[in-house]
């Protein structure tokens, strides 16, 4: 039989390495730091087409994500898609002319929203909106415009 | 006996084994509140179940997680996207991996072991004998062991996830050449804290409770002879993968939209 004192000894690794493994998970393999905007504000945008932007999509400035879309959801007076962001409240100096665009990550990556800071020195509070957007790039759409230019030219072999 | 009659007296059985069960597992409930003031006896069961477990367990992840790695980056190699390996890898152990082959390992190594410790314990009058000197078997054998399972079994899993991750790491980064950053970094942002662990850390609580449950009502309830021990340890180890894998559809089909 195992004495006392050495089997609490175990126990009490076996705990601290298992919570241990817990914080690695929590902190290592995922995002709990980076996944929670602190103490952040709301800003809205509408969109023509956002394409395969998700809740949770980044919201980046220059390269450097500020935060978290949090909420997406159709505006029934003009059709158009509303995507409301959590920023984080560090990035409080936005103007107010700031251009949001939907863009992708690689080729086939996930799209975020990349926000172009504009010159003015009003800044964007909270429940404020972003007026120049620009759409998510739909890949069939493109194809079919590339097409249907090619198909308009007229061909030069057969002048 | 005609065969129909046979049916009909196993449907019988099989219900009749599920309410005795479920009411042995309130009595159990019951009795952990004895618990607080004799913790030592969860702190030695938790030796039993956990401590003796962990080997199999890291021994386990590492090798999952190492073949995780290999058959992940060979299919995700072809559409360039080897990047996502340390996604792939996180995933599949936080999610499934980790709680079901935790349980499935829990229930063959320390889920056999406490149905044959109880069932021998009847079988040599131990549990009678604690009656007679007016103690509760319930309180001072069952309450403890289950108890022991519910808090090993989230540890356990959780180890078996960590390092699996670090095999992942090892097969990927070390052996195939992916990049260390975008290996954790694609794992960082693919994985969220709810969502993906804490519902990976759901699953493998309801394992524990359900595997220890079965574990000790089969010992509880097994026929006090070797055999009967025996078919019980048998029972154990069928009954309880079968729930958790049967579980963890339920589960998943609930958790992940």
């Amino acid at each position: 039989m195992i004495q006392r004192r050495q089997l609490e000894l175990w126990v009490g690794v076996f705990v601290a390495a298992g919570l241990l493994a817990l914080a690695m998970l929590a902190f290592r393999v995922g995002n709990l730091t980076a996944g929670e905007v602190a103490n952040g504000y709301r800003i809205q945008a509408e969109f023509n087409d956002i394409g395969g932007l998700k809740v949770r999509s980044a919201v980046t400035l220059a390269g450097v994500r500020i935060g978290r879309v949090s909420e997406i959801s159709i505006d029934p007076s003009n059709y158009e898609a509303v995507v409301a962001m959590e920023i984080d409240g560090r990035y409080n100096n936005i103007p107010v002319d700031t251009s949001a665009s939907i863009l992708t990550s690689g080729l086939l990556g996930e799209q975020y929203i990349g926000l172009d800071p504009g010159g003015s020195s009003q800044y964007l509070k909270n429940g404020g909106k972003i007026e120049i957007t620009q759409s998510a790039l739909v890949l069939e759409k493109i194809i079919s415009q590339f097409l249907f230019n090619v198909a308009a030219k007229p061909d030069p072999a057969k002048k | 006996m005609n065969p129909l009659r046979r049916l009909g007296k196993f449907v019988l059985d099989s219900v009749e084994g599920l309410g005795r069960a479920s009411l042995f597992f309130f009595e159990v409930t019951v009795g952990t509140r004895q618990l607080a003031r004799r913790f030592e006896l969860v702190v030695q069961q938790v030796y039993a179940v956990g401590v003796l477990t962990l080997l199999i367990i890291l021994v386990s992840g590492l090798f999952v997680g190492m073949v995780l790695g290999l058959q992940g980056y060979h299919t995700l190699v072809k559409f360039g996207a080897e990047d996502s390996l340390g996604l792939l890898v996180a995933l599949s152990l936080v999610r499934e991996l980790g709680p079901v082959v935790t349980a499935l390992l829990f229930a063959g190594r320390a889920g056999s072991s406490l149905t044959a410790e109880i069932g021998l314990m009847k079988a040599t009058e131990q549990l009678a004998g604690m009656e007679m000197m007016a103690v509760n078997p319930i309180e001072r054998v069952i309450a403890p062991r289950l108890v022991a399972g519910i808090i090993a079994m989230p540890l356990l899993a959780a180890l078996f996830s960590a390092i699996g991750v670090l095999g992942g790491h090892l097969v990927g980064v070390g052996l195939l050449g992916v990049d260390s950053g975008a290996f954790w970094s694609q794992m960082q942002s693919g994985v969220g804290f709810r969502e993906d662990i804490l519902n990976g850390v759901i699953k493998s609580v309801v394992f524990g409770v359900v595997v220890t449950w079965i574990a000790v009502f089969q010992g509880y309830e097994s026929v006090p002879t070797s055999e009967g021990v025996s078919r019980a340890t048998n029972r154990t180890v069928v009954f309880s993968s079968l729930a958790v894998l049967a579980l963890d559809f339920i589960m998943t089909a609930l958790m992940f939209k």
